[in-house]
This record gives structure tokens, sequence and C-alpha cells, in this order.
């Protein structure tokens, strides 16, 4: 990738990590860790990789996104005000009652959510749907799934892993969130459901594992799933929970809590932003 | 009169629409018992079968829905409403998808197969879902419309199907029409109404002509939709008979003669029985020695119809 494009997707990510932060805190609550650790990968998707439209929302032959690790709405809302899809000064409602930027996403009421989540396990299920719908109409978008590693410990994400090889959905790609961390401690400790590169491969899916916070492996992956056939692809992306917050970074804590005014003015100086 | 299964004839009217509508087929690895297998010979390109995962299928259907596509999902009652619950409300009544839920073996009519399969809570948990139709049809000729209804209607819909074959009543009846929400009057009565939904329904008129012979005039109302509840049709009964009794190859709890007795509590007093499985389990057996068992006969409606009528008169 050329330095400029970086420099322009680096730009992007931060402010979605800055729009995270603005919604996390005038929530009062929310998940701001895993969305700020995956903001550089939805840079990457909605400003690089997925053919879509923000004045078109329900374009019928755009690429669909489904985030699968629901609770990082945050970060998808962050990603489509900054992508156009609605103001950015919108992103101050999350969580309010009366708005549509419900604690986790609404495919019903807001612009460029293409399936409701929350539930974990369901979306990585909707997406294969998803996939297999334009098997069947030959359509040529693509669908893109961002599930957590946490996630990974429900039965259904493995059901649905033995569905996309099955019908061989290589227009499929999944995108595993390994920031190592989930609401009681490290998923090693919690629930160990590594190895992931191997139980993928067990289950018929072609495999990449990158760092999930550097724009040219994120790119690099994108394209090489592009070019697999036959199966679906999973990007194990190792992220950094928390990123760009020097006091949520790596903290489990951070998964589901809002920062109090000092650390919020903390967090925006993190992200260079002027309080 | 001949006996057919509603399961029998879902998969028939899937096999028959499928030429001239556009829609798909998921089921769980049971294509040979929900009969989902006819319309998968015909159109193997728009059958999925999904393996024995019916969370996985569930969402997949709302994937596929969300995409423009029309998804029917095959699996027994106890699986595709029980063990895909909250599938079914966060994937698709959520979202309010174009998918229809079907759940067939519902009740204790599976037989054999006893308690684990025998879904007696399926009509209760999807009628507790914001927007869901829920339908119950009493027999083939009723399950062939409530199929095609199914097809044009755009949103969730769950059909609840019965292994056990049934007569197939409304098929002799010249001024029978399906309207999703509208109930079916199959005999006209004046003493009492029985409110009856599925398999219960050919048992109703049963009791009725048992009724009669003691000079009690019963009106029957075929409830095949659960949900949204005809109140309209439920209240002019309750006014003009004064009573009401329901039946259902459900439990008691939560399904058909809850809402009834919800409505009219709330509109129009008047005393309701409910015939139902009464808060236990089901059990291997044959099918004639279960409905035996569990109170699920005519002599039982009509027994709790001479009740209603004497509470009426106090």
């Amino acid at each position: 990738m050329e330095q400029a494009r970086k420099q322009e997707l680096a730009e992007i990510a931060r402010k979605i990590r800055v729009g995270i932060i603005e919604g996390v805190y005038h929530a009062g609550c929310g998940h701001p860790g895993g969305s700020l650790g995956i903001a550089d990968l939805m840079a990457c998707l909605y400003f690089e990789e997925m053919k879509i439209d923000p004045s078109q929302p329900k374009m019928e032959g755009r690429d669909r996104f489904v985030l699968s690790k629901g609770h990082t709405a945050p970060a998808l809302y962050a990603t489509l005000a900054n992508r156009g899809f609605f103001p950015v000064e919108e992103l101050n409602t999350l969580r309010h009652t009366g708005s549509r930027l419900q604690g986790h996403p609404d495919m019903k009421h807001i612009p460029g959510v293409d399936m409701s989540t929350g539930s974990l396990g369901q979306g990585i299920s909707a997406a294969c749907g998803m996939a297999l719908a334009a098997k069947i109409s030959g359509a040529a978008y693509r669908t893109y799934a961002v599930l957590g590693d946490g996630e990974s410990e429900e039965g259904q994400v493995w059901e649905a892993a033995m569905f996309a090889a099955h019908y061989k959905l290589d227009n499929l790609c999944a995108v595993l969130d390994w920031n190592g961390l989930q609401i009681d401690g490290p998923i090693t400790e919690v629930m160990n459901p590594t190895p992931h590169d191997e139980k993928f491969r067990a289950f018929g899916w072609h495999v990449i594992s990158i760092d999930g916070n550097d724009f040219d492996a994120i790119e690099a992956a994108f394209r090489e799933a592009r070019t697999v056939k036959g199966k679906p692809t999973v990007i194990i992306a190792r992220t950094v929970k928390g990123k760009g917050v020097s006091y949520m970074e790596n903290a489990v804590e951070w998964h589901g809590a809002a920062p109090k005014e000092e650390q919020y003015k903390v967090a925006l100086r993190d992200l260079g932003e002027e309080a | 009169m001949d006996k057919i299964a509603t399961r029998e004839a879902y998969g028939k009217a899937l096999a028959e629409f499928g030429e001239q509508y556009d829609f798909v087929v998921l089921d769980a690895d049971l294509a040979a018992a929900t009969k989902t297998g006819i319309f998968k010979k015909k159109f193997p390109e728009r059958f999925f079968d999904c393996g024995i995962a019916e969370a996985n299928m569930t969402s997949v259907a709302a994937g596929l829905a969300a995409a423009g596509q029309v998804p029917f999902i095959s699996s027994f009652a106890m699986f595709s409403a029980g063990r895909a619950f909250e599938q079914v409300r966060n994937s698709i009544c959520y979202p309010h998808l174009n998918v229809k839920v079907v759940g067939t073996h519902a009740g204790i009519t599976v037989g054999e197969d006893g308690a684990t399969h025998q879904c007696d809570e399926d009509l209760a948990l999807m009628r507790s879902l914001p927007g869901m139709v829920v339908i119950n049809p009493s027999d083939a000729f009723e399950t062939r419309a409530a199929v095609l209804a199914a097809i044009q209607y755009n949103g969730p819909m769950y059909l609840r199907f019965s292994r056990y074959a049934t007569p197939n009543l409304t098929a002799e009846m010249p001024e029978y029409r399906f309207e999703i929400g509208r109930g079916v009057v199959m005999g006209e009565g004046s003493d009492v109404t029985i409110v009856a939904c599925g398999y219960m329904v050919h048992l109703a008129l049963e009791a009725r002509e048992m009724l009669a012979a003691e000079g009690i005039s019963a009106r029957v109302i075929n409830m095949h939709t659960v949900k949204p509840l005809d109140t309209e049709l439920l209240i002019k009964a309750a006014e003009e008979t004064g009573c009401v009794v329901t039946a259902e190859e459900h439990s008691v709890n939560g399904g058909l003669g809850e809402a009834v007795a919800g409505v009219l509590s709330e509109i129009h007093p008047v005393p309701v029985l409910r015939v139902g499985v009464e808060d236990r389990f089901g059990q291997s057996g044959k099918v004639p020695e279960l409905l035996e068992i569990y109170g699920l006969t005519a002599a039982k409606i009509a027994e709790r119809a001479r009740a209603a009528i004497a509470l009426k008169k106090k």
C-alpha cells in the first residue's frame, strides 16, 4: 500500500476511534475496548475493500457486512458516520432513548447496517445466508463478517463454519478479531477456544493470520481472500483491545465500561484531539 | 373422508407452489419426516440441507431473507421453535425478516418418540414474539392454503404441522376461504363456542355432535391463526353464546386458550375453559392412547362445554 494512502487510512481510523470514545462517553456505557481494537479493520473494509455507496445504503449489488460481535457497535457506527451514511454528530446519541443508534446494530433503522446482531454466534450464520443468497441469485457481491475470539466459544459459530465450507462460500470473508480478552478475563483462561487457525482449517476454510492493526497486512489479506475459490476465508486478526487509548490497551476492564470525564479527556488527547 | 397429515400436505404444497413462486427451503436433516423431501426431489437447486444444526439454519435463513430470498426453514417444532427460539427471536423477528419458520411433529401426536420430541410449548414461544404470525392449520386442504398465504405474506411467520393424519374437513366446505387472522366457523351454535386449532378442530366437531344429541347447541370456530387472533369473531361468539371452550394440542399454558382468555377477559368477560395438555410432559405410546391419557378428546371437550354452560348460568 502506498504511504500516502496508509496515512489517509490511519487518519480515518483515528476519526473512527474518536467517534467510538464520543459515543461511549455520551452514552455513559457501551463497549470501547473491542471497538477501538477493530477500528483499523473497519477503516480498511469501508474505505478500501467493500463496494458500497453511502447515498444508496440498500443498493442491490453492494457488498454486505455483518458485525457478528454486535457489542462493538460503536466501531460500526463511527465507521458508517465517517463514511457518510449519517452525520458524525449523531454518534453522541448512541444508546440514548429514541436514538436509532441502538446498543447493538439494528438493520431496521440505521443506514448501512445490513444485519441486526448482538446475540453472539448468530451474525456469522446470517453472513453465510447472505453469501448463499448471492450464490443462488448469481450476484457478484461479497459478504464480510467480523466476529470475536470470545464469540467463537459459541457452538453456533462452528455450525456456521461447517455450513460455509459445505456450500463452498468463497464469497464469504470472516475476520476473527483476536484480542485475547473477554469479559471474565483472557480467553485462554475463561474457556480456551484456540487454536483458531487449525480449527478453521480443519473445518475446510482458507486461513490467513495477520496483525489486525497493520494496514498493509489487512489490505493484503482481503486481496488474498478475493482470490480463494471453492472455500470461505477467515482472517485471524491479532488486535490490541483498546488500541489508541493508553489506559484501555489490553485492559479487560474496558471491555464494557465508559470513561469518566477526566478519562474521556485523556482518551481524546491520546487520539490526537484537542479536548 | 380421507385422512392426511398436515406435514404431508406441507411438503406437497411446497412442491406445487415452487413452480410458480420463487422461494427456497431449508431443513435440518429431517427432510424425510418434515416432507420437505418432496420439494427437494423436484427443486434440488432450491433446497439446502443444513445438517443437524438448527440454530445455524435459523440465522442463515435471516441472512437469506435480508438478501431478498424467501426461505422456509423446517424441523420438528421442538427444534425449530424450541431449540432455535433465540435465533428466531433475534435473527428473524427483531429485524422482522421474511422467513417462514415451520414446526412439524408438534404436540403429543408425535406418539412413540416420547416427551423429548413432543413439543407442547411452541405456540406459547412463537406467540410471544413481536410481529410473529402463528398459524396452526387443521387439515391438509387448509395447510395448502396456509402455505400459499405464507408465500404471499411478507414477514416472519410460524407454521405448525402434525405428524398424525387428520380428516380433510375444510376441503368439504364449499364456502371455505383461508385468510391470515380470520377464524372459520365450522358449525353454528348458540349455547357455547368451541374455539379450536390444528389437530383439535375435528374433535371439536365431534364434540359438537355429542352435545347436539343432548340438545346443546355448540358453535365451533377453527382458529387456524393463533396470532393475530380474530378478536372480532371471538367477541361476537362470546356475546352470542355466553361461554367458550378452547381446544389445542398444546400446553394449556401460553397457547390458544390463554390467547382467547386474554382477549375475552379484557373486552367481553365470559367463562373460558381450556382443553389442552395440563402442565406436564408427554410420553411414548400409541397416539389414540396418548390422546385419552392427556384428555385431548371429543368427550373431554364436550365435558368442558357442559361445565362452561353451567358456569354461565350462575
